[in-house]
């Protein structure tokens, strides 16, 4: 039994955090997400040059062939430092699905491309009524000669501006909510019938609604089988959970850190109010929801991803505990440092922004608790008869 | 024990319903609504219309205030509807600096020339006011204040620096504690409650953004600012009395309970919109029971109020029960907020109004929910965060 990283992974961990160091002082961050587009080229462009776009990718297109340790610690290291860069839905998700349904020939042509940094794919998966439900789809795909016309709205898709393609979860057959017959569509950005309204989040990220008025795609730009891409959407949501999940940990050390710096130096009634025994509770119960964040991360991290089942059991686990953790150590962040933690000047406020955001990324506390229930409760009957 | 309205109250009750049914602006409540829309923050005449309104009617700008100074001197249970009828018809609030603070300081401890100078301008809503109380180094504990005030002649020269003062952007006024004696044996026994016209050369009010991008506090400073003597409020040195009484009546309209209740209602109007699992989200069990936790807890408060209220009638004063109301009151508030960004999904991400995009997306009703909810997380820090309130129960209440 060992937790430990293997000399690969402390070398990219030392080689992210170096990049965060040298390149994401706070001052820089704040001025990257007042731009026009909200992340940095030059940043996309050292990524591409340390190798950082070719983590999860196989060594025969040029990757790492990285593993999902490998992808948590360098979203860890982003969250540290709030790296914006659209590096978890493009090349964590759009990537992942792309490795598992492209052709030969797709994979061949595309994923090179995302390794080198010229091409940007994202998911446009959620939409207004879907909530978390992957399976929701209204937006239809018809087919008309040797070409499909696609028409619908897919709602805040992270990292659209950014990106040179979006994938497209279109219903090609069945119900609007039935797992068969969603297929996956590639389209360029800037197609004609493709609208984006660009606009930042709240957390200053980037996100934008897109808007499919009669797309026309030939047959060639579908990823995977027909009505087939159920199983494969929800397989690399689940993975980029865990990634968000190594973000938001990331983010929670820096919350906890910052505060018990900031109780031991800020005085009142002349003594740090670290003094305090209900502050040093606090901060101690803040310190045990981060150990057990990370436990759970590395439950996840550790379990056996390949089987359905266990991924999906570990991935609600992971998500569904990581929102309470980030719920109690955020809150309690802003609350340790009073005035000063509502303000935007002061770091703590945006970390705990964005740590809260991700608490809604792929479905929230409620969502996933509901998950693990279905999948862990209501078979215990069926278990022990 | 009886908690029925008497058939004056609901007369009463009738008459507040009619009286903002025809008077409060359209044009206001569309003014507000297009800015909490795209995000942006309210202006003077947002803050001050309804209140100049209610000014002209009976004194009802000022529930508390006695008749004599111009008041409505609603009885508690008067005040108690007074408020549930204008959270429900959604009325911007009344400022409370001028209103519960400041003027109930002045007609107590202030002298006839002040009362005729500083109250009908507050009643009417024509003076705006501000706080100047905390300072970067004084939060929780706020009798070490530095900003000073030296007599020379018949002026004090005040030096210093507030902050968190909420609205210092628009206010003509400012009441603020500052040190007349730095050498007192005690830190609460120098300190002067003295009236500063926010117009007097030497101050200058700098803005404060919160994490919503809001701003609603600002940084105050004082550089060498002459203040007439006659702007002293009661006796040098004696400031703290006065603002522990002031702070009494900051914390009790605190607990908010008729604004939650809104906002509960508000967010079972949006989980009816809402999908989940292919039903509306009012149908998620675990939904449900989120929203109805928060109704009981409410429910609770409610009759806590009115129990506080009740011996407040009597003559009691509120006395650090009201501890308890600011608590309580501001956990709901905090919970209310969540649940209504919790149930919008993803579209608790758009950040409208920022600079970069006025463009509006999402239902109209998901505008700046998480926003509200970072926004609101103020409420158990300000006004003495929820662990000095906590402090004040233990110590005058338990006596521990």
């Amino acid at each position: 039994m060992n937790f430990d990283f293997t000399e690969e992974q402390t070398l990219l961990d030392n080689m992210v955090t170096s990049f965060v160091r040298d390149n994401y002082d706070w001052e820089t961050r704040c001025s990257i997400v007042k731009t026009e587009e909200g992340w940095k080229h030059e940043n996309w462009s050292q990524f591409a040059e340390l190798g950082l776009l070719g983590v999860p990718f196989s060594e025969e297109h040029g990757g790492l062939g990285g593993s999902p340790t490998d992808l948590m610690i360098v979203m860890e290291q982003f969250g540290k430092g709030l790296v914006v860069e659209p590096y978890l839905p493009s090349v964590i998700l759009a990537g992942g699905l792309i490795t598992n349904l492209g052709s030969k020939e797709q994979t061949n042509e595309i994923v090179p491309k995302i390794i080198s940094g010229d091409r940007r794919y994202v998911f446009a998966y959620a939409e207004h009524q879907s909530r978390f439900d992957l399976f929701d789809v209204k937006t239809s795909a018809v087919k008309d000669g040797d070409n499909y016309v696609v028409n619908g709205f897919k709602s805040v898709v992270f990292g659209a501006g950014a990106a040179t393609h979006v994938i497209i979860a279109a219903r090609t057959s069945g119900d609007q909510r039935s797992k068969k017959g969603i297929t996956l569509f590639i389209a360029e950005t800037g197609s004609q019938g493709i609208t984006l309204q660009n606009y930042p989040t709240i957390d200053e990220y980037r996100a934008s609604e897109v808007i499919i008025e009669n797309l026309i795609l030939s047959k060639d730009s579908i990823l995977g089988d027909i009505d087939e891409a159920y199983d494969a959407i929800e397989e690399e949501i689940d993975k980029s959970t865990i990634a968000a999940c190594a973000e938001a940990l990331g983010i929670l050390e820096v919350l906890k850190d910052t505060t018990t710096d900031y109780c031991k130096n800020r005085k009142q009634f002349g003594q740090p109010i670290s003094k305090n025994q209900v502050i040093q509770f606090r901060l101690v119960d803040m310190m045990m929801e981060y150990e057990q964040a990370k436990s759970i991360l590395y439950m996840a991290i550790t379990s056996d991803l390949s089987d359905p089942i266990e991924r999906r059991k570990a991935v609600s686990a992971l998500k569904s505990r990581m929102g309470q953790a980030i719920k109690f150590v955020g809150e309690n962040a802003i609350q340790l440092h009073g005035g000063m933690g509502m303000t935007e000047e002061y770091m703590v406020s945006h970390y705990f922004k964005r740590a809260t955001m991700i608490g809604v990324l792929f479905g929230n506390v409620d969502y996933h608790m509901k998950r693990f229930i279905d999948l862990t409760q209501s078979n215990i009957e069926k278990l022990e008869n | 024990m009886d908690t029925a309205f008497s058939k004056e109250d609901l007369a009463f009750q009738k008459e507040v319903r009619d009286f903002i049914h025809n008077n409060y602006p359209q044009s206001l409540r569309d003014s507000i609504n297009a800015k909490r829309k795209n995000g942006e923050d309210l202006s003077r005449e947002d803050f001050t219309d309804w209140h100049k309104i209610l000014g002209k009617h009976n004194g009802w700008s000022a529930p508390s205030w006695p008749k004599k100074y111009g008041g409505a001197e609603f009885t508690p249970t008067q005040k108690y509807i007074f408020e549930q009828e204008c959270a429900k018809a959604e009325c911007q609030y009344v400022m409370p600096f001028g209103v519960n603070m400041v003027g109930p300081v002045i007609y107590t401890f202030g002298n006839d020339e002040q009362k005729e100078k500083h109250l009908p301008g507050i009643l009417s809503g024509e003076t705006f006011w501000c706080q100047g109380y905390s300072e970067p180094g004084s939060g929780s504990d706020l009798a070490s204040l530095k900003t000073s005030a030296v007599k020379e002649g018949d002026h004090y020269i005040v030096n210093g620096q507030k902050t968190w003062t909420t609205a210092a952007n628009h206010a003509d006024w400012i009441f603020c504690l500052v040190r007349t004696n730095p050498d007192a044996p005690k830190p609460q026994q120098g300190i002067s409650f003295l009236l500063i016209d926010m117009k007097t050369p030497g101050v200058t009010v700098r803005p404060i953004y919160l994490m919503d991008g809001s701003n609603e506090v600002n940084e105050t400073w004082f550089d060498n600012v002459k203040v007439p003597e006659e702007n002293l409020i009661g006796e040098e040195n004696m400031g703290w009395t006065y603002a522990k009484f002031l702070l009494a009546h900051e914390r009790s309209g605190i607990a908010g309970v008729a604004r939650s209740k809104k906002a509960i209602e508000r967010i079972k109007q949006i989980a009816k919109s809402e999908m989940s699992y292919g039903e509306p989200l009012i149908q998620d069990p675990a939904f449900q029971r989120k929203i109805a936790e928060a109704e009981l807890e409410l429910k609770s408060l409610e009759y806590t109020e009115l129990r506080t209220l009740a011996k407040d009638s009597a003559g009691k004063g509120p006395g650090p029960e009201s501890s308890l109301l600011k608590i309580k009151g501001t956990d709901i508030q905090q919970r209310v907020t969540e649940l209504a960004m919790e149930a919008v999904g993803y579209y608790s991400n758009p950040h409208l109004g920022s600079t970069l995009s006025n463009e509006f997306v999402g239902p109209d009703y998901a505008a700046n929910l998480a926003g509200s909810y970072f926004n609101f997380r103020k409420a158990s820090i300000y006004g003495g965060s929820n662990e000095i309130q906590r402090g004040i129960i233990s110590k005058m209440v338990l006596g521990l």
